[in-house]
């Protein structure tokens, strides 16, 4: 072992899944791909978004799926978050097979063990961000008070604990994106998946963005973003990188960058310059 | 998730979209309110115009010289008169016809009034001394001519009440004299404001004793003789009783109406006008209809978005569905409701101007109608989007 820990910290092993990022070293395996193929037609060609796709996310790690655009990380993710279905291929959420699922089932297990986040926020429009966050429960049965209070206690975890009332439209996109974030982990779910979370926001907005996650992640909660931007990625602890469609190789990350640190850097040049 | 749940998300939607949910209630209010008012005006000229038709008495019948059924039609080119009637084929019907049966000699025609320095131009509708009967008219005030006046032919007139408002505004007229044509009248009488109705203006009309009338206008002839079966079982007894009695002298040169023929035609082209107010109706709903399914449509990609949004974060079909459909049920009960509020309104409203008469098939076929297809609209697309993977509701544009 001790000569591939110099190298790489991957085997390459043999066969169109390219490089084996399904391990989990002993932690438990929250949510595995085994295989994962999507094609689809576009104007009567066929698009390979992904060409048979494996990997594992380990519970308490944060990882990044990180590649070019066009090399199907997003589809990736949305297949893992059961927003899409694999042409071929597995995807097992914390031990059950889920390709077999009827669309309800799915809808049962995104509410309860997975949390979403969108590039795009996809908030509902001219809805508070209580309601917003509230919208999982409703679908969990939690009603009443108790769903108030829970998506409550989710806004401030993200610092928006001011911002109850307020509509999608009277928010910044970090404080949107922040609000998206509630929404994910109000029904405290295994794992939180993030879709270029930081994408349509201002470098300080993304900052903030990936120090909550990161706060999260530090609290024991999975999380697993995408993005192309290695900036991003250099946050998590595991990088696994994407190229057309395979899965290309992984790598640790010895010091993954502390967005809290950043933030406060920024802040203190900020006090400088003033 | 429970149905008060799903209630709960219905109205925050809603809510949250209020002006396309004004806009859709609108195209259901337009259609129902439209149809609910047209059928009404339909209804409502046909109701009263059949009324005052049979306000006349169902058992009248009207016998004219000349043969109207031969060809043409009542006035049609195909008439011939030949002779007229006289007040002989008159008093051969009612020594012939039962005790029961009453006949009256009509004489129709033109007059100028002239009280003072007023003068007014009026048409008058004489008979015999049983003309309150056929002539459909209430006195106000005096009384109506006697059989003694009728066969004296007595210089006595009753006046329409817009006829006694024109001649004698400010005081009674009961005892005064006109001058009708020339010839001095005393007035004994004058009738009830009636309105307006498809035999003419009642209240725009002089009565008198058709031998007066006679006189007056320089004729023996009358304009008609106008026969009240005893009852209306009798009629068609009677009508041909009449056939039987005139055949000799007039042959087929006569015909007689019963109010039955003559509602007839009125109904059918009333009928005709009720079919093409339905039509309109129907023209108004499915406008209405266009409208709704237009707003529902236009916020599908909305919708699509917003149904993606809900099953990525874990909503059921089921959870979908029911929540379009109380949507779509709410927006169209309440609109259909304010439909029928503003229809059933603007008809009562309108009555003074145009007789309106609210009828339950429309109220019921518009509200059902437009509810249906806001319903439709409201659903099936969110039904088809309800089926989608998230990713792909997500993506609609």
């Amino acid at each position: 072992m001790g000569e591939s820990d110099e190298r790489d910290p991957a085997p390459v092993s043999d066969g169109i899944t390219g490089v084996d990022a399904t391990r989990c070293n002993g932690a438990r395996v929250v949510l595995q791909a085994c295989d994962v193929t999507k094609f689809y037609q576009l104007d009567e060609v066929e698009v390979r978004a992904l060409r048979g796709a494996s990997m594992s996310i380990c519970e308490g790690e944060m990882l990044s799926i990180m590649g070019p655009s066009g090399s199907g990380k997003s589809t990736l993710m949305h297949i893992i978050g059961l927003l899409d279905r694999p042409s071929s291929g597995s995807v097992i959420v914390e031990g059950e097979e889920v390709s077999h699922m009827t669309p309800n089932e799915l809808s049962a297990v995104r509410n309860r063990r997975i949390g979403f986040v969108f590039q795009s926020f996809n908030l509902l429009s001219r809805t508070s961000a209580l309601a917003n966050v509230e919208l999982p429960l409703i679908y969990s049965g939690i009603s009443g008070a108790r769903r108030a209070k829970i998506a409550r206690e989710a806004l401030e975890r993200v610092g928006l604990g001011d911002r109850l009332g307020h509509y999608s439209s009277q928010l910044s996109g970090g404080q949107q994106q922040r609000v998206a974030i509630a929404r994910a982990l109000v029904t405290s779910p295994s794992i939180v998946l993030a879709d270029e979370p930081t994408g349509n926001l201002d470098s300080r907005s993304g900052i903030e963005v990936m120090s909550i996650l990161q706060d999260l992640n530090s609290q024991g909660i999975t999380v697993a973003l995408v993005t192309h931007d290695s900036n991003v990625s250099a946050h998590a602890q595991r990088v696994v990188h994407l190229k057309d469609g395979l899965i290309e190789r992984e790598e640790y990350v010895k010091n993954p960058i502390q967005a809290a640190q950043q933030l406060a850097e920024i802040n203190a040049q900020g006090g400088d310059e003033e | 998730m429970n149905l008060l749940e799903s209630f709960r998300i219905a109205l925050r939607a809603l809510n949250a979209n209020k002006v396309r949910s004004v806009l859709t209630m609108l195209g259901v209010i337009i259609g129902v309110a439209a149809v609910i008012l047209l059928v009404a005006i339909g209804t409502g000229v046909q109701e009263e115009v059949t009324g005052s038709i049979e306000g006349l008495g169902s058992n009248l019948m009207f016998v004219f010289a000349g043969n109207f059924e031969g060809g043409g039609g009542a006035g049609g080119p195909g008439v011939s008169i030949t002779r007229q009637f006289t007040a002989d084929e008159a008093d051969l019907l009612d020594r012939r016809l039962s005790k029961d049966d009453i006949v009256v000699p009509v004489v129709q025609g033109p007059l100028i009034l002239k009280n003072g320095n007023r003068t007014w131009r009026t048409t008058v509708a004489a008979g015999n001394e049983f003309s309150t009967e056929v002539f459909n008219s209430t006195l106000e005030e005096g009384r109506f001519f006697r059989r003694s006046e009728v066969t004296a032919g007595s210089r006595v007139i009753i006046l329409g009440s817009s006829v006694k408002d024109e001649l004698f505004p400010a005081a009674s007229p009961i005892g005064r004299t006109l001058s009708v044509n020339g010839q001095r009248f005393m007035v004994i009488g004058h009738t009830m404001a009636m309105g307006g109705s498809l035999t003419g203006d009642q209240d725009n009309q002089v009565y008198m004793p058709y031998t007066t009338a006679q006189k007056l206008l320089g004729t023996r002839d009358l304009s008609s003789i106008v026969v009240q079966a005893g009852s209306s079982e009798r009629v068609e007894v009677v009508k041909s009783q009449i056939e039987r009695i005139l055949k000799p002298s007039y042959g087929d040169e006569f015909t007689v109406f019963t109010q039955e023929q003559t509602l007839g035609i009125f109904e059918q082209l009333l009928g005709t006008l009720t079919v093409m107010l339905a039509g309109i109706a129907g023209i108004s709903l499915l406008v209405g209809g266009i409208g709704i399914m237009n707003i529902m449509l236009v916020s599908v990609s909305e919708r699509t978005r917003e149904i993606g949004i809900r099953k990525a974060v874990g909503a059921r079909t089921y959870d979908i569905l029911s929540q379009f459909v109380i949507e779509a049920i709410m927006l169209s009960v309440l609109g259909g409701l304010i439909g029928i509020a503003i229809g059933a309104g603007g008809a009562y409203a309108l009555n003074r101007l145009v007789p309106m008469q609210i009828t339950a098939w429309a109220v019921v076929m518009a509200f059902f109608f437009a509810a249906g297809v806001g319903i439709f609209f409201g659903v099936y697309p969110a039904f088809k989007a309800s089926r989608l993977d998230p990713i792909e509701a997500l993506r609609y544009e």
